[in-house]
C-alpha cells in the first residue's frame, strides 16, 4: 500500500476529535450564561423620566449629561443588592456620582432599606412598575450602568459590585473615561 | 409491514409529542384573532432573560410578565411584529431571540448542522467504499487458474 501516512493520522483522528470536543465543552461550561452582553453599550442612554424616591421632583436622561455617573439598579427585595451595598457606599465616598435606580419596589420598603443600610446615592429614581427598566435592558438586580459625560452608556455590570472581577472591570473603564478631556 | 417502514412511522409519531401548554396568568383581550396569534407567536419566540430556558409565554418571572404586557400594549397600538422584535433586540440583544439572525457571529451556529451532515455523508461513503474493496477476493494468479481448470477436467474424467 502506498498510503501508509494517512492511516496513522486516521488512527489518531478519534483522539483529535475527542480532545477538540472536550476543549469546546470546557470553554462552554466555564462561561457564565447569566452574562448577556448589553446591546446598549456605547449607545446613548434611553430617554426617560422617573419620579424621585426621597424628594419631590423627577430624574431624566438630561440629568445624566455633564457628569460621569453610575446608575445602580437596586431593590429592597434583592439580596445581592445588599451584598454589594458596602462597595457602592465606598465608591460614593471616593466621590463617584451614583444615581440609584429603584427597580420594581415599594416606596416604603425602599426608603426603610436606605435608612437602615445607608444612602450613597445623589438621587434615587423610582421605577415602580419597571417600565423604564425595560428601556435600559434591565433583567435583574443588581445591575450598574456607567454613563459618560455625554450621556452615553460605556459599561454595564451585571451582578453585584462586590464581585472582584465586576469591580475591577468597572474601575478600569471608569479610569479610561476620566483621562479623556471634558467636553 | 416491514421493519424499516415501521421504524420510520414510529419516528414520525415521536415528532408529534405533546407540547406543554403555555399558561400566562393574565387574560388579555384582543380585537382580532390575527393579533392574538401574533401575540402568542411573539411570546413563544422571545426568551425570558431571568429563567433563560423558558420563553416569555411560559415564564412566571416578573420580567416575563412585564414583557408580555409590553407586547400586548404595542400590539394594541398597532405596532407590527417586526417593530416589536426590534424593540426587544434593541434592549436585550439577539439573545432574546430563540431564532438568532444569520450574521458573522452566528454563521457557524446556523451552518454547523449542514457542515456536519456533509462531513458525515462523506465519511460514510468512504467507509462503504473501503469495505466493498476489502470484501472483493484477491485476483487469482495464472497458475491458480490453470489448477482450477485441471481440477475441472479431472472431475469430468471420473
Amino acid at each position: 500500500m502506498e498510503n501508509k501516512q494517512p492511516s496513522t493520522i486516521r488512527r489518531f483522528m478519534p483522539l483529535i476529535v475527542f480532545v477538540t470536543l472536550v476543549a469546546l465543552l470546557a470553554i462552554g461550561l466555564t462561561l457564565n450564561p447569566r452574562l448577556v452582553p448589553s446591546p446598549l453599550i456605547d449607545k446613548p442612554a434611553p430617554e426617560f423620566e422617573l419620579p424621585l424616591l426621597l424628594k419631590q421632583g423627577s430624574f431624566s436622561r438630561q440629568d445624566l449629561i455633564g457628569h460621569i455617573t453610575l446608575v445602580n439598579v437596586w431593590a429592597s427585595w434583592c439580596f445581592a443588592c445588599r451584598q454589594e451595598h458596602e462597595v457602592v457606599k465606598q465608591l460614593g465616598r471616593k466621590g463617584v456620582r451614583i444615581i440609584g435606580f429603584n427597580y420594581k419596589d415599594e416606596a416604603d420598603d425602599a426608603k426603610a432599606w436606605l435608612a437602615r443600610l445607608g444612602n450613597p446615592y445623589e438621587r434615587v429614581a423610582f421605577d415602580h412598575n419597571g417600565r423604564v427598566a425595560i428601556d435600559w435592558g434591565v433583567y435583574g438586580a443588581p445591575e450598574t450602568f456607567l454613563v459618560d459625560r455625554q450621556g452615553i452608556i460605556r459599561h454595564k455590570v451585571i451582578g453585584p459590585l462586590s464581585d472582584p472581577d465586576n469591580y475591577d472591570n468597572l474601575i478600569s473603564v471608569m479610569n479610561s473615561l476620566d483621562k479623556s478631556p471634558i467636553q | 409491514m416491514n421493519k424499516p417502514v415501521l421504524i420510520l412511522l414510529l419516528l414520525c409519531a415521536l415528532t408529534f409529542t405533546i407540547k406543554s401548554e403555555a399558561a400566562p396568568i393574565e387574560t388579555f383581550k384582543f380585537d382580532s384573532e390575527e393579533t392574538e396569534k401574533v401575540f402568542h407567536k411573539l411570546s413563544e419566540e422571545l426568551r425570558c432573560l431571568v429563567c433563560q430556558n423558558q420563553n416569555i409565554a411560559e415564564s412566571n418571572a416578573d420580567l416575563a410578565k412585564d414583557l408580555r404586557l409590553e407586547i400586548y400594549t404595542m400590539l394594541s397600538e398597532g405596532k407590527s411584529e417586526k417593530e416589536i422584535v426590534d424593540f426587544m433586540v434593541q434592549r436585550y440583544g439577539d439573545y432574546v431571540l430563540y431564532r438568532p439572525p444569520f450574521k458573522p457571529l452566528t454563521w457557524l451556529l446556523w451552518t454547523a448542522p449542514v457542515i456536519i451532515f456533509i462531513f458525515g455523508v462523506f465519511f460514510v461513503a468512504r467507509l462503504m467504499k473501503a469495505q466493498a474493496s476489502a470484501e472483493q477476493p484477491a485476483s487469482l494468479s495464472a497458475e491458480e487458474i490453470e489448477r482450477i481448470k485441471n481440477l475441472h477436467t479431472e472431475q469430468d474424467k471420473k
